[in-house]
């Protein structure tokens, strides 16, 4: 099978540190990082930004255009456009981390033990590996929503099984490639413990291509989230979550389109702003990589 | 050649019985009694304890497992609780429309794709880079299902070039029926495509093959079509297993906001209708097909190019 992550096991330099390393940031970076902000500050304020409930309804209100009052106008059941377009910005950044966090410290930790040592864990773990890429990660991840019934925690349990796997052969790749340099070879000629050579030495550069692989995995999984919720199958109504605004604006799509629109240009911003970023983080972190 | 074919069968084992491995305890996930789940408001103690014999859930796990095994072999997936007969026969009258859309917007997205990553490759770091760059960035976030519905929006309900959804009955009909929701995977796929394309062709570039058929005076125009887009092609396409993957969860989505008739339709509608059976046998089924095509993009891959070996 055709290894992807080898572009990123390519060997570099070792030795090189964050701070040594003056930050000069190019004007798409500068984008990315003020798009970042904003979405921060509305998931942050989004109480105290918000003029109108964004659960209760309000049916005499309903699919108005808009207006002072309602910059976005109104849904069906007379809900501020704007108010939940806000709020839902702390459930999609929640649906973006929460998986993203848990796959990505489940990969580290199996990814690290395979590399380091080995052997038939290191087999075990390959196996795992190629079995998981036979499965559409979509459809592996909808199956097993399908077991365990549609909801938010269990589309997060979902997304966590069939995505950690990706982050372990990422990890696994990169100890195998650090193992072998002379610094680790010194530190372990040296006397330093297994732990330790993992934790201070191994770790700290194995995690920053995991970084650089959990920014595009943010991305995708923000919109494996909202896909889900789109299809029923991840948040449940009434909470605000942008694919949840989307499903729910299909059928008033010709009187009231903003209830399409802004929520899809949302998963956008966020998507647009994570990618930015993680492009910049790899030219920061690994130049000419 | 014959002894990678054979080695790659042979890894090709422990792959397949990890499928069913999973397959098989996807069902365990089901919170509870799974009889007791899959007949729901059906579920007197008489019905589940039948059901239960009849799903084999009475045995040892491992025979469960091993009965399971011989089903697959005999093609016997289970019994769909919707539709009270076996699923097998109904994914493979929906594959095919799957199989359609998938390849369609593969050829669509080859269309765009190929020009933009080579033109990209070719003017590494000037405008035109940077701007299919910012391109590959939005298509990469834009959501699928969102731009099926204003795709939908606009070229079926306004402008009424195409129809809101099906798969109609002759090949032009496909063609037609099927071009929104091709175009909508092409949407997502060309990013990606782009992107490894203009690597490769870099990668390509770099290569000294290459400076020779410059230093021996070929036109440039010839070097770049004679050998290095057919070599980063190539190894393009020698991803188009991970990328089926890929199409498929592209087809799910699509399928189901197109209304088409198809296997990722299919396999919402089963969720929905808690048809664990039907989810079960079509995760099985894709994730065959993937490996399917892994094998043969791997043995295709090997017959061109003579380097590649497991030695």
């Amino acid at each position: 099978m055709i290894d992807s992550a080898q572009a990123l096991n390519a060997p570099r330099p070792a030795g090189r540190r964050f701070a040594a390393r003056r930050l000069r940031l190019s004007p798409l970076t500068w984008i990315g990082v003020a798009m970042l902000v904003a979405v921060l500050f509305a998931a942050a304020f989004a109480p105290l930004l918000i003029r109108y409930d964004p659960i209760k309804t309000e049916l005499t209100n309903s699919l108005q255009l808009p207006s002072a009052a309602h910059p976005l106008g109104t849904d069906n059941f007379g809900r501020d456009i704007l108010s939940r377009l806000l709020y839902a910005a702390r459930v999609d950044l929640q649906i973006m981390t929460v998986p993203t966090t848990v796959s990505f410290l489940i990969g580290l930790g199996m990814g690290s033990v395979a590399g380091y040592y080995g052997g038939a864990v290191d087999g075990v773990l390959m196996r795992v590996v190629d079995v998981s890429m036979a499965f559409p990660f979509y459809v592996l991840v909808i199956a097993i929503v399908a077991m365990l019934g549609p909801g938010l925690v269990n589309m997060y349990v979902a997304m966590v099984l069939a995505g950690w796997v990706a982050y372990a052969r990422v990890i696994r790749g990169e100890i195998l490639a650090a193992k072998s340099l002379e610094y680790i070879l010194g530190a372990r000629a040296l006397g330093a413990s297994d732990a330790r050579v993992i934790r201070r030495h191994l770790l700290p550069n194995v995690v920053t291509v995991g970084i650089i692989f959990a920014m595009s995995d943010a991305v995708l999984n923000i919109l494996l989230g909202g896909a889900l919720s789109f299809l029923g199958l991840g948040v449940q109504p009434p909470t605000p979550e942008w694919g949840l605004m989307i499903a729910e604006g299909r059928d008033f799509l010709l009187t009231s389109p903003a209830m399409v629109l802004f929520p899809g240009l949302a998963l956008l911003w966020v998507g647009v702003t994570f990618n930015l970023l993680g492009d910049a983080l790899t030219d920061y972190l690994r130049p000419g990589g | 050649m014959g002894r990678y074919l054979v080695r790659r069968l042979l890894l090709l084992l422990p792959v397949a019985l990890g499928v069913t491995i999973v397959t098989f305890f996807l069902l365990r996930l089901i919170p509870g009694d799974p009889a007791a789940m899959m007949l729901d408001n059906r579920a007197t103690a008489e019905n589940v304890a039948r059901l239960r014999h009849q799903l084999g859930l009475d045995r040892p796990l491992f025979i469960q497992y091993l009965l399971f095994l011989q089903n697959i072999v005999t093609g016997r997936l289970g019994e769909s609780l919707y539709y009270r007969s076996q699923v097998l026969p109904i994914i493979l009258e929906r594959l095919p429309v799957t199989l359609f859309l998938a390849a369609y917007s593969t050829i669509l997205a080859a269309i765009v794709a190929v020009p933009l990553g080579a033109w990209a490759a070719l003017q590494k770091g000037r405008a035109s880079d940077q701007v299919i760059r910012l391109g590959v960035l939005f298509s990469l976030a834009t959501p699928n299902y969102w731009a099926a519905i204003v795709l939908l929006l606009v070229f079926s309900v306004e402008l009424r070039w195409f129809p809101v959804g099906g798969f109609g009955t002759t090949f032009g009909e496909h063609l037609r029926h099927l071009l929104l929701p091709a175009l909508t995977i092409a949407l997502s796929l060309v990013p990606i495509l782009v992107r490894t394309l203009r690597h490769n062709i870099l990668e390509v570039l770099r290569t000294e093959y290459v400076r020779t058929a410059r230093a021996k005076g070929l036109r440039r125009m010839t070097v770049f079509s004679r050998h290095v887009l057919r070599n980063s092609l190539i190894s393009t396409v020698s991803l188009l297993g991970l990328h089926l993957g890929f199409l498929v969860g592209g087809a799910v989505v699509t399928e189901t906001v197109y209304a088409i008739p198809g296997s990722g339709f299919l396999l919402i509608k089963s969720t929905f209708a808690r048809d664990y059976p039907m989810v079960q046998g079509l995760t099985l089924m894709f994730a065959g097909l993937v490996i399917l095509v892994n094998l043969l993009t791997d043995v295709t891959y090997a017959a061109l190019d003579p380097r590649v070996t497991y030695d």
